[in-house]
């Protein structure tokens, strides 16, 4: 199935929906809403034609304060019919973590999308609605902020051990 | 029948040495590591043990627990979830304990050291360390000539003249050689 | 020498507040009890953790922890510019690292639009290279896993064979094990003279000894009696969990992203893809899973031979042959999301790069690691069995901590 004929499929499945399609050279991507993301995805899966059954990667990226969200990026591979597809959304940034970003999680729907999302909670603080365990998965229960978003600052002691040992800091300090 | 021993020494095989070598021969020719590596230097520790390089020949076996062993080889990267587990392993360790900080990322956090949020910069911040090993990762033979620096190191030893001897005697009348 | 003091501050409370139980004790029945294994344990691979509940000795649940050798390569991605990444993909999966470098190379190369410009020559030397570096990557994972399942000779003479590739790969870029050999655009430098010549006679004298290594583990009766119908992999799991690599291919499909993909001189190479039959068992069981790879240390052997036969003839060594001409001065690629997939020994490794400036520093780099993906599938295939089989599972999935933590 070619990109156009997927991006038809979904036109017709969610008529309701604004599909905004940003055909960056080879690697075509469909952006969603993040509301009907977990709808799109099990639609791709299920669905006959498409079959999307391997989820190869969930990647968060944080746009910035100036433009204030984190995007989601899922790359869906269908290992029967050889086609990749990749579904982005973006959702506020939010200030982790009394105040921060969630999306639907999508483990139910894929088993391998558990961890992924978890390295996202770790990396971005973005909460996953109805995720079966998230905790941090990478760094320590006790870490302060989340290392991957552009305004994470070290703190300052681990254990009384001083995190950011640059040459120049400690040469200022 | 006169074996090797006899011929070496004649008068009935009777050495006469200080307390301190004796031990510190013993001690030296069996450093017992613990078998534990953290990344990449742990692979070249390995090709240390086995069959290339055979860290046998020097009496080294590595050993699966913490209490049995000598020497702590730290081979990779000290981050800060391993921090408390590596003080934990180190204090688990019976005295004399050595530890040698193998490859580049345990000396000071090699090339982890500008943005490596979480990676300790250098192991002697949690634990003492012996010997350094340089390299990323060294190679074997960098690390044999660890072993064979931590064995000088140990040879000056004296377990005569230990501080908490003095501190229990009172005075500090002896003195090492 | 303030640096060099000890600054730790030792508490007993550290270590459960960096990295608590899963398990509420509270809620233990009277016969359950919580088992840790690792981040030091020999037979975990690596700094991983396991916190096993039992049932007696039948595990019931087992929750991996991981992160002890998280090195922060997504934070140095976006700080450093691309050339510049390779000695960090290097030290993601260790034990292969021309593999990572090759892939991350050609991702590069293809965002670039420079993947025309490469000579075959070159290609083909990547392959070789790469391939080597698989054969001594499942070298150590078979090795490692038949001292787990209490054999130690198989390790040994590994190791051993391990040392000739290593040697081997020491006189082309320079170093034993993580290479920063192929750039992108390139490679670091040609083929030593008479290297063609010293892989031909490694592959003679491998032959033999993979034979051997095969009687010598998977037709071992003990070493089937100890994996066989243990950690049933079924298909739809494998790839419900991401699963990749010779573990998908255990399960039975013929899975490569070397022939779906069809990167680099693939295409014009003759291999085949070994699949798991479930010979001694079921299929997809831990036995599969180390016979995929001893099979796939065959294939490998059948590339480098075809390689060496190319870089021999058609594409022989010339004066001027100059493996760095299309290195590009200045890496500039557009403002685009791109991802790119191969073949590592583990399974797809994945590099995704957004990139939205003007200068040679990605915004983002992620890694979709092989390792992190199959290691997920772990709880579920180890429920209900022996204490023993969970090493054998573990041990079977073949997990780098450094590619897992990343």
């Amino acid at each position: 199935m070619t990109f156009e004929e997927i991006q038809q499929l979904l036109q017709s499945e969610f008529n309701n929906l604004t599909l905004e399609v940003s055909n960056q050279e080879s690697q075509a991507q469909i952006n969603v809403p993040a509301q009907s993301m977990i709808e799109i995805i099990g639609f791709l899966k299920s669905n006959k034609s498409t079959f999307f059954d391997l989820l190869s990667c969930i990647t968060g990226i944080d746009n910035g304060k100036e433009a204030g969200n984190i995007d989601i990026i899922y790359h869906l591979y269908s290992i029967p019919f050889e086609h990749a597809l990749i579904i982005k959304t973006s959702i506020q940034r939010g200030t982790p973590p009394e105040h921060p970003p969630s999306i639907d999680s999508i483990s139910a729907i894929y088993q391998s999308a558990n961890w992924h999302e978890r390295e996202i909670f770790d990396f971005f603080g973005v909460i996953f609605n109805h995720h079966p365990d998230l905790r941090r998965i990478l760094l320590p229960n006790d870490w302060q902020g989340y290392p991957l978003r552009k305004d994470y600052k070290e703190q300052e002691y681990y254990r009384g051990i001083k995190v950011d040992n640059n040459f120049t800091s400690e040469t200022n300090n | 029948m006169e074996g090797l021993l006899d011929k070496k020494f004649n008068s009935g095989g009777v050495i006469i040495t200080k307390v301190d070598d004796v031990i510190n021969w013993a001690r030296l020719s069996s450093i017992w590591p613990m078998g534990f590596g953290i990344a990449c230097c742990a692979i070249e520790m390995m090709s240390t043990f086995t069959s290339a390089y055979d860290l046998d020949r020097f009496g080294i076996m590595a050993r699966a627990s913490p209490r049995q062993s000598d020497l702590m080889i730290i081979a990779g990267t000290v981050t800060f979830k391993m921090a408390d587990r590596l003080r934990r392993l180190y204090e688990q360790m019976a005295e004399p304990r050595y530890v040698i900080s193998m490859g580049s990322c345990s000396n000071c956090g090699g090339p982890y050291w500008q943005h490596g949020y979480h990676v300790v910069k250098g192991v002697d911040k949690i634990i003492p360390v012996d010997v350094y090993v340089p390299g990323c990762p060294p190679r074997p033979e960098a690390l044999i000539g660890g072993i064979i620096k931590l064995q000088e190191k140990i040879r000056k030893e004296t377990l005569m003249n230990t501080p908490l001897l003095d501190k229990l005697v009172g005075q500090s009348t002896l003195t090492s050689n | 020498m303030q640096n060099n003091a000890v600054q730790y501050i030792y508490n007993p409370e550290n270590l459960d507040q960096s990295d608590p139980l899963y398990t509420n004790i509270n809620n233990l029945k009277s016969h359950e009890m919580v088992i840790n294994i690792g981040p030091q344990h020999p037979s975990t691979h690596g700094v991983l953790r396991l916190e096993v509940v039992m049932d007696g000795e039948i595990v019931t649940n087992v929750i991996p922890h991981m992160g002890y050798l998280h090195r922060c390569f997504e934070k140095h991605a976006e700080n450093l510019p691309y050339p510049q990444i390779i000695p960090f993909v290097d030290r993601l999966d260790y034990l292969a690292a021309m593999n990572s470098e090759h892939i991350y190379a050609m991702g590069v190369e293809k965002m670039l639009g420079i993947s025309e410009e490469i000579s075959t020559r070159t290609e083909y030397i990547r392959v070789l290279v790469a391939e080597l570096n698989r054969l001594s990557s499942h070298f150590l994972g078979i090795g490692a896993y038949a001292m787990d399942m209490g054999s130690f000779t198989p390790f040994l003479w590994l190791m051993r064979d391990r040392e000739h590739i290593n040697r081997m790969l020491e006189w082309v870029s320079g170093a034993r094990m993580l290479y920063n050999y192929i750039w992108i655009g390139g490679l670091y430098y040609d083929l030593p003279v008479g290297f063609e010549e010293r892989c031909k006679e490694f592959t003679v004298y491998l032959k033999p000894k993979l034979t051997e290594l095969k009687q010598l583990v998977v037709d071992n009766k003990i070493f089937i009696n100890r994996t066989a119908n243990i950690g049933v992999l079924p298909l739809d799991l494998a790839i419900n969990s991401g699963v990749t690599g010779p573990m998908l291919r255990a399960s039975g499909l013929r899975f490569d992203l070397r022939k779906v993909d069809a990167y680099s001189v693939y295409p014009k190479l003759d291999f085949d893809i070994p699949i798991g039959e479930g010979k001694m068992g079921q299929l997809g069981d831990c036995w599969d899973r180390t016979f995929v790879r001893i099979e796939e240390c065959w294939q490998s052997i059948r590339i480098i031979e075809q390689c060496i036969e190319q870089l021999t003839n058609d594409h022989k060594r010339t004066r001027s042959f100059n493996p760095q001409a299309s290195i590009p001065k200045k890496i500039r690629p557009p403002k685009v999301d791109f991802y790119f997939r191969g073949e590592s020994p583990k399974g797809e490794l994945g590099f995704f790069f957004r990139h939205n400036s003007n200068f040679d520093i990605p915004y983002r780099c992620k890694v979709r690691a092989p390792s992190f993906c199959n290691l997920s599938v772990l709880p579920a295939i180890s429920k209900n069995i022996m204490l023993a089989d969970l090493i054998a599972i573990l041990g079977s999935i073949d997990i780098v901590m450094g590619e897992v933590d990343r």
